[in-house]
């Protein structure tokens, strides 16, 4: 299967077929997903939607939860927030 | 308004449990809807299952719900009730009422997670969350992982980790050695869990699995990078890319406790047919008691044929649901989170992580509710979900009323419900 060309903070990488975009930053090797109340970096911890603590802005769209989302060709992810 | 699903039978949670239950009512000849807010059937345990890939049980499962009448609504979560015995769900920003003759609920359970001295640092995961990420497609190849958590979920992820090619460095499970021992003696009567144990527990004969040991502290400066572990005598530290550290299964009773079903030590209280204390609304798998996959199935299997009305047709899977209800005791027996766990909070420990409110900041609050006034605690996207469980533990702290909506949503979803709020 071919793989799927997403945008991570400005820079084009791929993912594999399947992957959510908390397994594709991952990957990636992002950790911090986002800033919590204090600033502390933040990454996922229940992979199941229940924690949230993965929320990254995905194409504009902001407090998405990465690891519920597929990765989805030309998607626009964007971190830290 | 929202535009209006109509079915004979609604099923919440498309994890096996749900899946049975869908299965069974749609060749009982009913209308059913199946939803789940993941973009995949299968619930946590099933997740990444597809042709070809997967337990065979689960692809048979999933096969069967693809053949039947079943309709799969997914990425939809429940977001409150609609006031009119619907259900206001929301799927990708849009409203939708789901009208339902019969509603089963089979929401499932998440981790218990505790908290300790470093735990909010990246990479420090729940054990089914380090499963679900290795599902999803996140590679683990030659990263340092500590285990150090509890419950027989331990071992497949232990197995999943090891043979992608993970540097397993050590399995910790805190419960002592007699009650793991005696557990594993008393299982003579489910060889096929002991089978499937030494199963598990073979592909990762290279890291030890070690029992009555815990982690006191995470450490790392943007990430965890080292891990303190404990006997209860001695203290190390272990390296480490990932620590995987949560306590077991805790039920996810919102949708229960919204819709008004009668709740008991944790479990959804419901009858020889799954029924709950609401009219029409059962429930089914987790929320009932942590249970595991095989009495969900069966709890899913009974609660589709009743809410079919099939009812006669149950006999044959209640002799089976309460073999496996006496398994699921001894379970919870034996793993049960040990006192340690609860001593390892410091003043500056973070409790409410969607709201970074630390240990001291709870001090005075007397409960759940004094203390959500004051801080914020479990008022954050989770809605307590985390941290909400943890302080039972931490402070016998009963959970606070549920409120809608169930789920972080948009003002437009929220203002497309047909009545006003509940008690208003």
């Amino acid at each position: 299967m071919t793989r799927i060309p997403i945008v991570i903070d400005g820079r084009t990488v791929e993912a594999e077929p399947e992957t959510t975009v908390a397994a594709a930053l991952l990957n990636d090797g992002i950790w911090g997903f986002r800033s919590s109340v204090e600033s502390e970096p933040r990454g996922p911890v229940c992979a199941m939607g229940i924690c949230f603590e993965c929320r990254v802005t995905i194409d504009g769209i902001p407090h998405r939860r990465a690891c519920m989302e597929l990765c989805r060709p030309g998607m626009e992810i964007e971190t830290g927030g | 308004m929202a535009e209006t699903l109509k079915t004979e039978v609604t099923v919440v949670g498309a994890g096996p449990a749900g899946i049975a239950a869908a299965c069974r009512a749609a060749e009982s000849g009913a209308r059913v809807l199946l939803l789940d807010e993941n973009p995949r059937a299968g619930g946590q345990i099933w997740r990444g299952t597809r042709c070809g890939r997967g337990p065979a049980g689960a692809r048979r499962w999933l096969a069967r719900l693809s053949d039947s009448s079943a309709r799969l609504v997914d990425t939809t979560a429940v977001v409150d009730t609609d006031g009119d015995g619907g259900l206001l769900v929301e799927r990708r920003g849009e409203a939708l009422v789901v009208e339902g003759e019969r509603l089963i609920v089979a929401s499932g359970a998440r981790e218990l997670f505790l908290p300790f001295p470093g735990w909010t640092l990246p990479n420090v995961l729940g054990v089914g969350g380090g499963q679900a990420l290795l599902k999803s497609g996140v590679s683990f190849r030659g990263r340092k992982i500590v285990i150090a958590g509890s419950g027989p979920l331990l071992l497949p992820v232990a197995a999943a980790l090891a043979t992608s090619g993970a540097h397993l460095r050590l399995v910790a499970e805190q419960a002592p050695a007699h009650r793991v021992h005696g557990f594993a003696l008393s299982c003579w009567r489910y060889p096929g869990k002991l089978i499937e144990a030494t199963r598990y527990r073979a592909a990762f004969l290279a890291t030890a699995y070690r029992t009555g040991v815990w982690a006191v502290a995470a450490r790392g400066d943007d990430r965890v990078e080292e891990v303190v572990l404990t006997d209860g005598h001695r203290s190390w530290t272990e390296p480490c890319d990932y620590l995987l550290a949560s306590y077991g299964l805790v039920p996810n009773l919102e949708l229960p406790r919204l819709l008004g079903c009668a709740v008991d030590n944790d479990r959804v209280t419901v009858d020889d047919h799954q029924l709950t204390t609401v009219d029409d609304v059962y429930c089914a798998g987790e929320p009932t008691g942590i249970g595991g996959l095989e009495l969900a199935l069966v709890e899913g299997e009974i609660a589709g044929l009743a809410a079919a009305g099939r009812d006669r047709e149950e006999t044959a899977l209640a002799g089976r649901r309460r073999r496996l209800e006496r398994f699921a005791a001894a379970l919870a027996h034996a793993f049960a989170p040990r006192q340690e766990l609860a001593e390892r909070v410091e003043v500056d420990t973070t409790i409410c992580r969607c709201e970074d409110v630390a240990w001291k900041q709870l001090h005075p609050a007397g409960s759940f509710r004094q203390a959500k006034l004051a801080t914020r605690v479990g008022m954050g996207p989770c809605q307590g979900r985390v941290c909400g469980p943890a302080l039972a533990l931490l402070r016998g702290w009963e959970a606070d009323r549920v409120r809608p909506p169930l789920r972080v949503s948009t003002l437009g979803v929220l203002a497309s419900r047909s009545k006003g709020p509940a008690g208003h």
